[in-house]
Parts: structure tokens; sequence; C-alpha cells
């Protein structure tokens, strides 16, 4: 359990960082979903189910395809 | 003279917001012995719902609720505002691969029902009326994605939403009436952990899931409708 914890951890630690750092938006997007998918696997472990269904629904879901008709509507990279 | 009226205004509200501030006993541990341990001890006896976070969401601070509906109506009605085109632009005609359909098309009435019992059972398992509004959001979203003809009526969608919107102030004004607050729990408890209990936060949670369930699709139809 603690070495699945760890392992979560650092591909928290690092999707978090591929955010902020990459250029091409629609890779960034992916990563901030892979954030919001390990963070709402650590509220259902830390007993708030409720927060994890929204986090899972909204964060995952919507807000990654909202950003990625963005994206389509203006350019791909980041100067 | 208005602007003495302005300051003498502010000088009232701002007496009453330090009396509050002062009033609050800061430093001091109140969550461990007051609050947190009241609101476990008694969300279930008083609401009559299994889910603590909901007893506590819907029914003691079920004003704040209220106050992100609202937040979130004005969030959708801006974007509709800056992205409603007169002439929406022409989707492309090409449709998704056979499997994407095939397989939306099935997945497409177990999503709803996902949404729809995630938001009628809030107050007995996890989840509620935002959770269902978003899972069903998804499920459309799914549609639009694969059939690209696939469209929703906006009349409809925004009758949906509006009616949901009242049935929630006027639950609430119910309760001021005839209770002893807005969103007073005036309806029977009945027997903790069965569907029909805890008053009427079933039903508020029920207008909720309606509520941002239509609001949500209606804004992904108005994004994908500006994509070419």
């Amino acid at each position: 359990m603690d070495i699945l914890l760890i392992i979560l951890t650092v591909i928290l630690i690092v999707a978090a960082v591929m955010t902020i750092r990459k250029k091409d938006l629609v890779a960034a997007v992916i990563s901030s979903s892979v954030v919001s998918l390990i963070a709402s696997i650590y509220f259902y472990l830390l007993q708030a189910p409720d927060v994890a269904l929204t986090e899972a629904a909204i964060g995952v879901g919507l807000s990654t395809i909202i950003f990625m008709i963005t994206i389509r509507r203006t350019r791909r990279m980041e100067e | 003279m208005r602007k003495a009226i302005a300051v003498i205004f502010l000088g009232i509200i701002g007496y009453y917001l330090l009396a509050t501030f002062f009033n609050i006993p800061f430093g001091i541990a109140r969550v461990l012995d007051g609050v947190g341990f009241k609101y476990l001890a008694m969300g279930v006896p008083d609401t009559g719902a299994a889910n603590v976070v909901t007893s506590i969401v819907v029914n003691f601070r079920g004003f704040d609720t209220l106050g992100e509906v609202t937040v979130l109506f004005l969030a959708a009605t801006g974007m509709g505002a800056l992205l409603h085109h007169r002439e929406p632009m022409k989707r492309s005609r090409q449709n998704a691969s056979i499997i994407v359909k095939a397989g939306a098309r099935i997945l497409f009435p177990l999503i709803i029902i996902l949404g729809a019992y995630v938001f009628v059972h809030g107050h007995l398992t996890p989840g509620g009326g935002f959770q269902g509004g978003a899972i069903i959001a998804s499920g459309f979203l799914l549609m639009f994605m694969s059939y690209r003809s696939y469209h929703v009526n906006h009349v409809v969608i925004s009758r949906v939403e509006s009616l949901a919107g009242s049935t929630f102030v006027i639950i609430g004004l119910f309760g001021l009436v005839y209770g002893h607050s807005f969103l007073a729990n005036v309806l029977p408890l009945g027997t903790v952990n069965t569907l029909f209990s805890a008053g009427v936060i079933p039903l508020i949670y029920i207008a909720v899931g309606f509520k941002v369930g239509s609001e949500l699709t209606g804004l992904l139809d108005t994004m994908l409708k500006t994509v070419k």
C-alpha cells in the first residue's frame, strides 16, 4: 500500500510539473487531467468519496474537454 | 449629499462587520470540540440523511449551495452571451468511427441512469446533485462527440434549468413559511437509510441535479458549435 502511494505521488508531481512546462498545450491539458485523476484517487483513499466523485467527473472529464475545445479554437503551441 | 449618505451607509455596514468579527474567538480550537463533532453527532438524527456530507451541504449550509448554483448559472449565462452566434458554424459532417458510435449508443442510457441514481440517492450514498449533473452532461458529451449531427433543443434545456432553479427557491420559501428558516426541513424525516427519508433533501438534490445537468449540457453544446 505504501509503495502504491509513493508511485502515485511521484506520478502526481511529475504530471503537475509537465502541466506547467510543456509548450504543447494538448500535452499540458492531458497532464493536468492526470493530476486530477490521481487527486481523485487520493480523495477516495482519504475517505472523501463525495469529493472524489466531483474531481473525477469535472476535473478529469468536463474541464479537459472544455480546454480541448478552446485549444481547437485558438493555437496549439505556446510561444 | 449622495456621497455623505454613502459614507454613512458604509460606516453602518463597517460597524456591524467589525462587531461581528470581534465576536469570533480567533485562535481557539473550535473545530475539534465544537462544530465538527456537533455536525457528526447531530447530522443524522437532525436531518435524517445517512450521508453526513449531504446533511451539511443541503441542510445546515443549504444557503451556500443555493449560492453555488447561482454562480454556476451566472458562469453559463456569461459563456452563452460571449459565444452565442446567430448563425452557428456547421460542424463537419464526418462522424466518429463505427465502434465509437455503437459503443456510445449502448453507453449513453447507462450513463444517464448512473447520473440520475447519483443525485436521487444523494442523501444515502456519496455524491449528489452536482456530481450527478456532471455525469449526465458527460453522457451528452459522448453523444456530441460520436454523432456530429446530434443536437439538443436549447429551449427545452433552458426551461428545465429555470424550472429546477425555481423549485430550489420555492422549497426554501416553504421552509420559511411552514418552518423556522429558509430551506428548513418541513417534510417528515422518515426512517434513516431508506429512499423516502430526510425530508426535503432528496427534492432539493433532484432539482440541483436537473439544473447542473441541463446547464453543463447547454454549455458544451454552445462551445462545440463554435468549433469547425
